[in-house]
C-alpha cells in the first residue's frame, strides 16, 4: 500500500515549496495562509474595538467607519476566523504536517489531491478578500449569512457583488475542505504503519481523523445551501426568500423558507464548532501527558469522548433557533440533545486535570498554553448550558453572552491550542527552538488578555447588550454599558498589540533560533524518531514498526522516563 | 512558574466570579408574569454551574503548582492510565446535573411557548420592517384588515407602511401606532410578521424575544405587571440601521388602555 503513494522529492523551486506534493509543505502552507488569516481577521477586529468606543472617529486610509461598514467588518472578521483560520491552521496546517508522520506514514493517501484542496483554499481566500474592493464593498449579512438579508440585492449595502463574492468564497472553501476531509480519512484508516492499532494513536491523530468525519458531512451541506443561495441571488429562485417587500418595493420572490438556511447553515454550523476545538483537544490532551511526565488520563474515555462529541455534534443544530419561529416541541429535543453534549466534554476536563495531578509538571511555553486551553475551556464551556436552556435563551439570545461564550470555546481555546502546536512543533518544522522568554511573554499577556477582553462581555449580555450594534447610542439600557466596552477596547488593545510578539518571535527563530535536537521534549510519539526537519519520504525509507501506546511515562524500571512508540514493547501495565 | 499560574488563575476566577455574584451587571427588574420563573431558573443555573466553574479552575491552577518539577510533592510522576471508577463517577454526575437542569425549567418553556394566548388576551400585530415596528390593533370587530403586499408605502408610515386594504370591511377600525401599548395584568398576544428581513422583537424587563419572520405570522404572549414605558429593540441583524430599530412599549392601566384605544379610533374616522 504504502510503496504506491512513494514519489520522488521534487527537484526545483516551484515543485518543492508552490505546487508541492508533500504533506509537509502543504501543511506549512496551509500554516502561513491561516497565519496571514489571523492577521487580517484581527485587524478587522481591531476596527471594530475602536468603533464601538470612538463612533465617530477618523481613521488613517480608511475614513469614517459607518454603521454598514461596522457590519462588514463583523461578517468579514467572523468568515475569515472560523473558516480560513480556526478550520484551516489546526487540521490544514498541523494534521496534514503531523498525522502522517504520527502514523508512520511518507505521505497522505492522496498527494495530488492534498495539494488541490490547498489552492482551493487559497482561491476561496483571495475570493473573499476581493469582497472588499468591489462597489458596495463586503456584505453586511454577519457570517451567519441569514436569509433574506443576505439574499436580496436591494436589503443593504454591501448585498451586492460584496455578498455574492462571500457566498462564492464558502462554496470554494467547501470545496477544498472536503477534499482534504477525504484524504485525512483515508490517510488514518489505511497508512499507519505495522503495530499503529487505532488504540495506539496518538489522540492528536483521533482528533483529526474526526475532525475529518465532521468535515466531511457538513462541508457538503453548506456547499449545497450555498449553492441555493447563489440561485436566490441570481437565477430568481425563492428557496430561501418568501413573498417580501424592501422597503415597499416588491421583490418578486415567493414561496421561499428563511428558516430552511437556518436550518441547512446550522447543520453545518455546529458541527464547524467542533472541526474548530477538537483538534486542539487532541493536541492539549497530548501535551498536558507529555509535560506532566505521565500517561494520559483514560486514554479510550477520551477516545470515546471525542467520538460522541462528534456524534452528538450533528443533532443539537437546532439550539442556534429557538427564537427563529421553529415549533417549541422541537426545541426541548435540541436542549437535551445539547445538554447531552456537555457531558463528553466534562469528562474530557476531568481526564486533563487528573493528567496533570500527581505528574511532574514541566512549564514550557507549549504546556503553558496547554494549561491555558483548560482554564478557557472550562470558562467557554460552563456557559454552554445556560444558553443550551431555551427559557434562559429567550432572554440571553444575541446578547453578548453568546459572544463571549463562542469566543472562548471555539474562538480562543482553538488559537491556545495553534498557539501551544506552533510552539511544541516548531523545533521540528524548522530544526530550531524558539525564543522561550518571549514566548512565555506572548503567554501571559495573551491568557490574561483574554479573559480581559470575554469575561466582561459576560455581564454585558446579562445586561441585555445586543450584539451586531454599530453603536450603543439608540437604546438607553445599551448606552448606559459604554464603560464596559471601553475596558474590553481597551484590553482587546492590548492583547492585540502582543500578538507581534508571537510573529517576530516565529521568524526571528527560524534564522536566529538556537538548533533543536529531534526530540527536545522527550515525547513518545513517532515524529520525535525521526530527523529535524523530517526528510521528504519522513522516515528516510525505514517505516517504524509501532510497540507502545502513545503516552508511555514515567513507566517503572524503564531507562528513561519516556518510552517512545517504535521502542521495544514494555510488560504491559498491571 | 506553577506559582504563578495559580495566583493568576485563581484572581481571574475570584473576580469574575465576584462580578456575578455582585451583580454588578444584570438583568434588569422583570416585570412580566414569566420573569419571575426564569429569574429563578437564572438562579438555579447560577448556583448549579459556579461552583463547577470555581471548583475547576481551582484544582487547575493548584495541580499545576503542587506538581511541578522540582516541587516538594513531585518526586516522580505516578504511572497511572486513569481510573475507571471515577471515569463512571463523573459521567453519571455530570448527566444528573445536566439532564436534571433541564428538566427543571421544562414547564416554563412549556407555558410560554407550547400554550397559547387564553382567550380574552390583547391582540396586537407586530410588525417589524427595516428599521422601523409598527403595532396594529383590531379595533372592536375583533378582526385585522387585509394587507396587501402591492400596496404599501413605506416612507408614509402608518397603514400605509403595513399595505392595509381601505376596501376591506375589516380594516376600518384598525388602529395602526407606532408605539406599542398594552394595558397592565392582562395577556397580550403578539403576532409577529416581518415585511422584509429577519428581525427580533426584544423586551428584556418582560424576559420576552421573538423572531420576526418574513411569511410567517408567529402567536406569542406575555403578560406584563408593572406600567410603565420599556425598551423595544430588535435582536437580530437586520441591514445597516440594526442599531435604531428601536420602539417603546408602554404598559399602562386598564382604563387608560381604553382612552388611548378610543382616541386612536376616533382620529381614524
Amino acid at each position: 500500500m504504502q510503496a504506491a503513494h512513494a514519489h520522488e522529492a521534487p527537484q526545483g523551486f516551484i515543485r518543492k515549496w508552490i505546487f508541492s506534493l508533500d504533506h509537509k509543505v502543504i501543511g506549512l502552507q496551509y500554516y502561513f495562509l491561516a497565519l496571514a488569516a489571523v492577521f487580517v481577521g484581527m485587524f478587522l477586529s481591531l476596527l471594530m474595538r475602536i468603533h464601538l468606543i470612538w463612533p465617530t472617529a477618523t481613521l488613517p486610509f480608511f475614513g469614517e467607519i459607518k454603521p454598514e461598514t461596522y457590519l462588514s467588518l463583523l461578517t468579514m472578521h467572523g468568515t475569515i476566523m472560523v473558516f480560513f483560520v480556526l478550520t484551516t491552521a489546526p487540521q490544514g496546517g498541523f494534521g496534514n504536517y503531523f498525522l502522517p508522520i504520527q502514523i508512520g506514514a511518507p505521505d497522505m493517501a492522496f498527494p495530488v489531491l492534498n495539494m488541490l484542496s490547498f489552492w482551493t483554499t487559497f482561491l476561496g481566500f483571495i475570493v473573499l478578500l476581493a469582497a472588499f474592493f468591489v462597489t458596495g464593498g463586503a456584505p453586511l449579512h454577519g457570517w451567519t449569512g441569514y436569509a433574506p438579508l443576505s439574499a436580496l440585492q436591494s436589503a443593504g449595502p454591501g448585498e451586492g457583488l460584496g455578498a455574492d463574492l462571500w457566498i462564492t468564497s464558502i462554496a470554494i472553501f467547501c470545496i477544498g475542505a472536503l477534499m482534504g476531509a477525504l484524504n485525512f480519512i483515508t490517510t488514518t484508516l489505511d497508512m499507519r504503519a505495522k503495530g499503529m492499532t487505532m488504540m495506539r494513536m496518538p489522540l492528536t491523530v483521533w482528533a483529526w481523523f474526526i475532525t475529518a468525519i465532521l468535515g466531511l458531512l457538513a462541508f457538503g451541506v453548506l456547499l449545497s445551501a450555498g449553492i441555493l443561495l447563489l440561485m436566490d441571488r441570481n437565477l430568481g429562485t425563492s428557496f430561501f426568500v418568501p413573498l417580501v417587500t424592501v422597503n415597499g418595493q416588491l421583490t418578486g420572490h415567493k414561496g421561499g423558507s428563511p428558516l430552511l438556511w437556518q436550518h441547512l447553515f446550522w447543520f453545518f454550523g455546529h458541527p464547524e464548532v467542533y472541526i474548530a476545538i477538537l483538534p486542539a483537544m487532541g493536541l492539549c490532551s497530548q501535551l498536558l501527558s507529555v509535560f506532566s511526565r505521565k500517561p494520559i488520563f483514560g486514554y479510550k474515555a477520551m477516545v470515546y469522548a471525542m467520538l460522541s462529541i462528534g456524534f452528538l455534534g450533528f443533532m443539537v443544530w437546532g439550539h442556534h433557533m429557538f427564537m427563529s419561529g421553529m415549533s417549541p416541541y422541537t426545541a426541548f429535543a435540541f436542549s437535551i440533545m445539547t445538554m447531552g453534549i456537555g457531558v463528553p466534554s466534562a469528562i474530557k476536563t476531568f481526564n486533563w486535570l487528573g493528567t496533570l495531578w500527581r505528574g511532574r509538571i514541566r512549564f514550557h511555553s507549549p504546556m503553558l498554553f496547554a494549561i491555558g486551553f483548560v482554564s478557557l475551556f472550562v470558562t467557554g464551556g460552563i456557559s454552554g448550558p445556560f444558553l443550551a436552556q431555551p427559557v434562559l435563551d429567550i432572554y440571553l439570545h444575541e446578547t453578548y453572552f453568546v459572544i463571549a461564550h463562542f469566543h472562548l470555546i471555539m474562538g480562543v481555546a482553538s488559537i491556545f491550542g495553534i498557539f501551544a502546536a506552533t510552539y511544541y512543533w516548531f523545533p521540528k518544522m524548522f530544526g530550531k527552538m524558539m525564543n522561550e522568554p518571549l514566548a512565555k511573554l506572548h503567554f501571559w499577556l495573551t491568557f490574561i488578555g483574554a479573559y480581559a477582553i470575554f469575561m466582561p462581555m459576560h455581564y454585558y449580555g446579562m445586561a441585555a447588550g445586543l450584539r451586531r450594534y454599530s453603536q450603543s447610542t439608540e437604546v438607553a439600557y445599551i448606552l448606559k454599558l459604554l464603560p464596559l466596552q471601553r475596558f474590553i477596547s481597551i484590553a482587546a488593545f492590548i492583547t492585540i498589540a502582543s500578538q507581534f510578539i508571537f510573529l517576530f518571535n516565529l521568524f526571528w527563530s527560524m534564522w536566529k533560533g538556537k538548533k533543536a535536537s529531534d526530540n527536545p521534549w522527550e515525547a513518545t510519539t513517532l515524529e520525535w524518531t525521526t530527523a529535524t526537519p523530517p526528510p521528504h519520504d519522513n522516515f528516510s525509507g525505514k517505516t517504524p514498526v509501532v510497540h507502545n501506546g502513545p503516552y508511555e511515562y514515567s513507566v517503572p524500571g524503564a531507562p528513561r522516563d519516556f518510552v517512545m512508540q517504535s521502542d521495544p514493547e514494555i510488560e504491559p501495565a498491571h | 512558574m506553577g506559582l504563578v499560574l495559580l495566583i493568576i488563575i485563581w484572581l481571574i476566577t475570584l473576580v469574575s466570579t465576584y462580578f456575578f455574584v455582585a451583580k454588578w451587571w444584570w438583568l434588569p427588574v422583570g416585570a412580566s408574569a414569566a420573569a419571575a420563573g426564569i429569574d429563578h431558573h437564572f438562579t438555579v443555573s447560577f448556583i448549579l454551574m459556579g461552583p463547577v466553574f470555581v471548583a475547576a479552575q481551582l484544582a487547575l491552577g493548584w495541580f499545576a503548582w503542587k506538581y511541578r518539577e522540582g516541587g516538594t510533592s513531585s518526586k516522580g510522576a505516578e504511572y497511572s492510565h486513569g481510573n475507571a471508577t471515577l471515569e463512571v463517577l463523573w459521567t453519571v454526575l455530570t448527566v444528573f446535573l445536566f439532564v436534571g437542569m433541564n428538566l427543571m425549567s421544562r414547564s416554563i418553556w412549556a407555558s410560554e411557548r407550547f400554550d397559547s394566548a387564553k382567550p380574552g388576551a390583547v391582540q396586537v400585530e407586530v410588525t417589524g420592517m427595516q428599521f422601523a415596528w409598527y403595532f396594529r390593533y383590531p379595533g372592536p370587530d375583533g378582526k385585522f384588515g387585509l394587507t396587501k403586499p402591492e400596496l404599501e408605502d413605506a416612507s408614509a408610515g402608518g397603514e400605509a407602511a403595513l399595505g392595509l386594504d381601505a376596501k376591506d370591511p375589516a380594516s376600518k377600525d384598525d388602529v395602526v401606532s407606532g408605539v406599542m401599548v398594552v394595558p397592565v395584568n392582562r395577556e397580550v398576544e403578539v403576532i409577529l410578521r416581518a415585511h422584509d428581513v429577519i428581525h427580533s422583537f426584544f423586551v428584556p424587563q418582560m424576559r420576552f424575544k421573538q423572531d420576526a419572520v418574513p411569511g410567517l405570522a408567529i402567536h406569542m404572549h406575555f403578560t406584563p405587571i408593572q406600567t410603565g414605558e420599556y425598551e423595544i429593540a430588535c435582536a437580530e441583524l437586520c441591514g445597516l440601521g440594526h442599531y435604531k430599530m428601536h420602539g417603546i412599549l408602554k404598559v399602562v392601566s386598564q382604563e387608560e388602555f381604553d382612552k388611548w384605544l378610543a382616541a386612536r379610533e376616533a382620529e381614524k374616522q
